[in-house]
């Protein structure tokens, strides 16, 4: 008399719903979080998952209970020494509420956050909510060479190639069925007509009854001679081309390795590269990543030496944007390719450099690219090169420039830089 | 017994297995115990969807709300960290009941759950006075269907904000949605959505006519025939709200009818804790260990099940770092087992306590108890010295005036009585929930909401006052004020908007 039933196979985020309403609920205390543990994470893992922590007061929903005070009584089990008219000492820090709110936590935990694990997803939403890409501007469909083949449905011609089994075979069905049941329907009749003539107790041998049979075996023939499958029941996958903006985009990371530069400040230029290149990634489908260091000379090279090697010696910043200017002109066509370019720095170079930077980024770089962020990692006073990236500031909007003091910087820096315009 | 007759030795389940097992403990249920149930609809679940129930409170089907939500983020971390289990079943008072098995139990577990579930809740859902007043096992899933869809259509036209808005303010009063003494009217899918739109014109109707003719005749009558509104004190806030609330939009008396009935729906299982799960861990205990004598289950299959069993009924000490309170699965099951024990094996105490339960038939006597009693009369009845005794209670009296705590009474002879009494109290949701009752409404005025707090034992409300204040000003439209009366009948404000 039990049903037994396997849902197994039901769907089994039934709660995704109620899970984002909690989420948009406290979305403000959610992105603090987000934002704070972007700075306290190591820097190697920040593509994962987080775990965030919300007051849990904050979230409680409230009901009517009781204070302390008053009088109430309490039955426990246990007792080991009590007798009655014992009095004892009041407990330190008191004991459940009664019925209070929720359970109250074990073993003495107080009032911890409510701690929970973001997706990397929802992460990563949180932290770049309000942020945009500046100039985001899609390369354009005019010119666009790129076309993109999409399932449009199905159609009724198309290459053998593109027969689609299951919808063919479908129609066919439909089709049988629908020219057979005019003669199916005169059959169950006859067939009606004959049982009872029969069990009127008419001859097999008789007129009618034989009329009758091959009427029927002339219908059941006509429906045996329906084709299983005719070219009409065929149905195609069919196909389009479609225009595709390009969504490409290179990401070039311009890294002073001079001996000023030490490990620390290295570190502070890696998260604001990764950061970046977690932004670029939510907006971009593919992203390619171009390292550039340089300290006298500028050399191409992979992340890791980019990262770890150290390299030591003067600076001269122009050396780095004139690779850079080289590198998109033979590879990143600033028609199909949107560039980035974000330049970490202690803000050391030598004198008359920086005004061959300056120059360089105004006439060459700065019309390809879609933007340009410099950083700054030091506490000490601005040399030239902030100075001279000032001009360029005043003359192109798609430049801006920040400083970073210490990993706390890091991401008001990200989120300054960043910040959605108001239009 | 022939031991050929045992069903599986292996831990691994599966359906036809599910099914002998069920058919087994089923006949012994009906046949041998007369318990008497509702259709059972068992269904295998995953883990993930153990979570999921888990955060709709046990519903299969119920609306959308951000706190389900937050329950979900909360049992999935705690599940994964590996703080926590998961129960081994939910069941559902329907009808047909449903109950879940997660797919990752054991065959013995499964086994222990069905008996638990399908045949021990199952039965007192069925028989139980209280469940028997306040729910429609047959028409709960419907009325959840209704609900939900009609609070999607209204996120859909208002806006999920203000939905949401109104939702937090009532389930804030979920605790004050039932009428304690009044029967409620059942429920029936079909009829709701007739009676909705009906209800929808005809409150409105009400409300304004309530309002609308009152300033005028003000004027006239001067202060003396002051008209007091309530006339009684009302205890059903969110009914009170419902019917009353001056600003309310019908789609919003709708939503708190909503919340109301659900309210409703579970004020039975919060009174019968200790009586639910202890008549059901009496029923697995029972049926399983029968199953053994008869040589169906072997001796592998019982460890398990008993060591299962063991961790359920632990009470530990009040001085254990795992004491919270007790545990209703371990005094409902004792209780139960005694009443038995009463019947069959009465010492010369027990038929000095309870005269008219030594030597009868004590499956008459449980299913007497199962069927009319809620866990605070049912331990003011049935709770023996004996048990007293085995659980070694004793009864502290916490007074804010004295320094130190008072032990009023241990397991001893003149303690008993004073001690069945105190722990009957703690389960009386009167005297565990703060009693407040809409007072007045100054109806000619300015139209404000007084709410009365009678205070037990001069207990004071918690600290979440103002915010329930701001909520049920929310509803309300118009000012909330709380205020306290003592055991001397003084009155005095604690609270307003």
């Amino acid at each position: 008399m039990s049903h037994f039933i396997d849902r197994r196979l039901n769907s089994k985020n039934k709660s995704t719903v109620n899970r984002q309403r909690f989420l948009r609920r406290y979305k403000t205390q959610l992105k603090r979080a987000a934002s704070d543990a972007v700075n306290r994470r190591s820097i190697t893992d920040i593509d994962g998952g987080e775990q965030v922590g919300i007051p849990s007061k904050d979230i409680s929903e409230p009901q009517f209970h009781h204070g302390s005070g008053g009088q109430r009584d309490m039955v426990h089990p246990g007792n080991k020494e009590f007798e009655a008219g014992d009095r004892v000492r009041r407990p330190e820090g008191g004991e459940g509420q009664g019925a209070g709110q929720g359970q109250a936590g074990r073993g003495g935990r107080g009032e911890d956050d409510f701690v929970f694990e973001l997706s990397r997803e929802e992460f990563l939403d949180l932290l770049f909510d309000d942020l945009e890409l500046p100039n985001l501007v899609r390369n354009q469909l005019i010119g666009t060479t790129e076309f993109k083949t999409v399932r449009a449905g199905y159609s009724t011609e198309g290459a053998p190639t593109n027969i689609d089994v299951v919808r063919s075979l479908r129609g066919a069905i439909a089709r049988r069925t629908a020219l057979g049941a005019p003669h199916r329907g005169r059959i169950r009749e006859l067939e009606e007509e004959l049982a009872a003539l029969l069990a009127a107790g008419a001859e097999e041998t008789d007129a009618q009854v034989i009329a009758l049979r091959e009427e029927i075996d002339r219908l059941k023939t006509r429906i045996a001679a329906l084709p299983f499958i005719d070219t009409f029941d065929l149905r195609y996958q069919s196909f389009t081309k479609l225009p595709e903006p390009t969504s490409k985009a290179v990401m070039l990371c311009i890294m002073d390795v001079s001996g000023s530069m030490d490990q620390v400040r290295k570190n502070l230029a890696k998260r604001f590269f990764i950061l970046l290149y977690l932004f670029l990634q939510r907006n971009y489908d593919q992203i390619e990543v171009v390292f550039i260091r340089h300290h006298t000379i500028a050399q191409e090279v992979d992340e890791q030496e980019f990262f770890y090697s150290r390299e030591t010696g003067g600076t001269v910043v122009s050396s780095a944007l004139q690779l850079a200017d080289e590198v998109i002109r033979e590879r990143y066509d600033s028609e199909t390719w949107n560039i980035y370019a974000a330049q970490a720095s202690d803000g050391d170079n030598w004198d008359s450099d920086s005004t061959i930077c300056r120059d360089l980024l105004i006439q060459n770089l700065l019309p390809l690219l879609r933007y340009y962020a410099y950083v700054e990692i030091t506490p000490r006073q601005h040399q030239s090169l902030w100075y001279a990236y000032q001009d360029v500031k005043a003359a192109y909007a798609h430049f801006a420039m920040e400083e970073i003091n210490g990993a706390d910087d890091i991401f008001p820096v990200f989120r300054e830089l960043f910040k959605r315009q108001e239009a | 017994m022939a031991s050929n007759r045992i069903i599986s030795e292996s831990s691994e389940w599966t359906f036809p297995l599910l099914k002998r097992f069920d058919q087994e403990i089923g006949r012994i249920a009906q046949e041998e115990f007369g318990l008497d149930t509702y259709a059972n609809q068992v269904e295998v679940i995953s883990s993930e969807q153990m979570i999921d129930a888990y955060s709709s409170v046990g519903l299969p089907i119920n609306y959308h709300h951000w706190s389900y939500g937050k329950q979900f983020v909360a049992t999935e971390q705690t599940y994964r960290r590996g703080q926590m289990g998961l129960a081994y079943e939910i069941v559902i008072n329907s009808d047909p009941c449903i109950a879940y098995l997660m797919e990752e139990n054991s065959m013995p577990m499964q086994a222990l759950v069905i008996a638990h579930a399908c045949y021990g809740h199952n039965s007192f859902f069925k028989g139980n006075y209280l469940f028997q007043t306040w729910t429609s096992a047959d028409a709960i899933i419907d009325y959840l269907v209704f609900a939900r869809t009609y609070i999607a259509e209204c996120e859909e036209r208002y806006g999920t904000e203000e939905v949401e808005l109104l939702l937090d303010s009532c389930h804030s009063l979920m605790n004050y949605g039932v009428d304690r003494y009044r029967r409620p009217a059942p429920l029936s899918m079909a009829e709701e959505k007739r009676r909705q739109s009906e209800r929808e014109s005809y409150l409105q109707s009400q409300i304004n006519d309530l309002w609308r003719t009152l300033p005028f005749a003000d004027k006239e009558e001067g202060g003396l025939d002051e008209r007091h509104f309530p006339g009684e004190p009302q205890e059903n806030l969110l009914y009170f709200i419902e019917k009353n609330a001056p600003l309310l939009e019908p789609w919003q008396r709708e939503i708190v009818r909503i919340v109301r009935k659900v309210a409703q729906y579970f004020y039975p299982q919060r009174q019968t804790q200790v009586m639910n799960e202890g008549w059901a861990t009496f029923w697995h205990y029972t049926l399983l260990n029968r199953l053994y004598d008869e040589g169906f289950v072997g001796d592998g299959f019982m460890m398990e099940v008993l060591q299962s069993h063991t961790n359920v009924v632990y009470q530990p000490p009040f001085d254990s770092p795992y004491y919270s309170g007790i545990n209703p699965y371990a005094l409902g099951f004792a209780m139960m087992r005694d009443i038995r024990r009463i019947c069959e094996e009465p010492t010369d105490e027990d038929r000095d306590w309870f005269p008219d339960m030594v030597d009868r038939d004590w499956r008459k006597v449980l299913d007497f108890a199962m069927r009319n009693f809620k866990d605070e009369s049912f331990i003011a009845q049935f709770l023996s010295p004996h048990l007293m005794r085995e659980f070694r209670m004793f009864a502290v009296s916490d007074d804010d005036r004295e320094d130190t705590l008072e032990i009023t009474a241990i397991h001893e002879e003149t303690g008993y009585r004073h001690l069945r009494q105190r722990l009957a109290d703690q389960y009386n949701l009167g005297s565990r929930e703060p009693n407040i009752q809409v007072y007045k409404v100054d109806v000619r005025g300015d139209r404000s909401l007084t709410l009365r707090h009678f205070r037990y034992n001069r207990r004071p409300l918690g600290d979440s006052v103002d915010e329930m204040l701001r909520h049920i000003r929310r509803l309300w439209g118009f000012e909330v004020r709380m205020e306290a009366v003592d055991e001397h009948g003084r009155v005095q404000l604690v609270g307003g908007t």
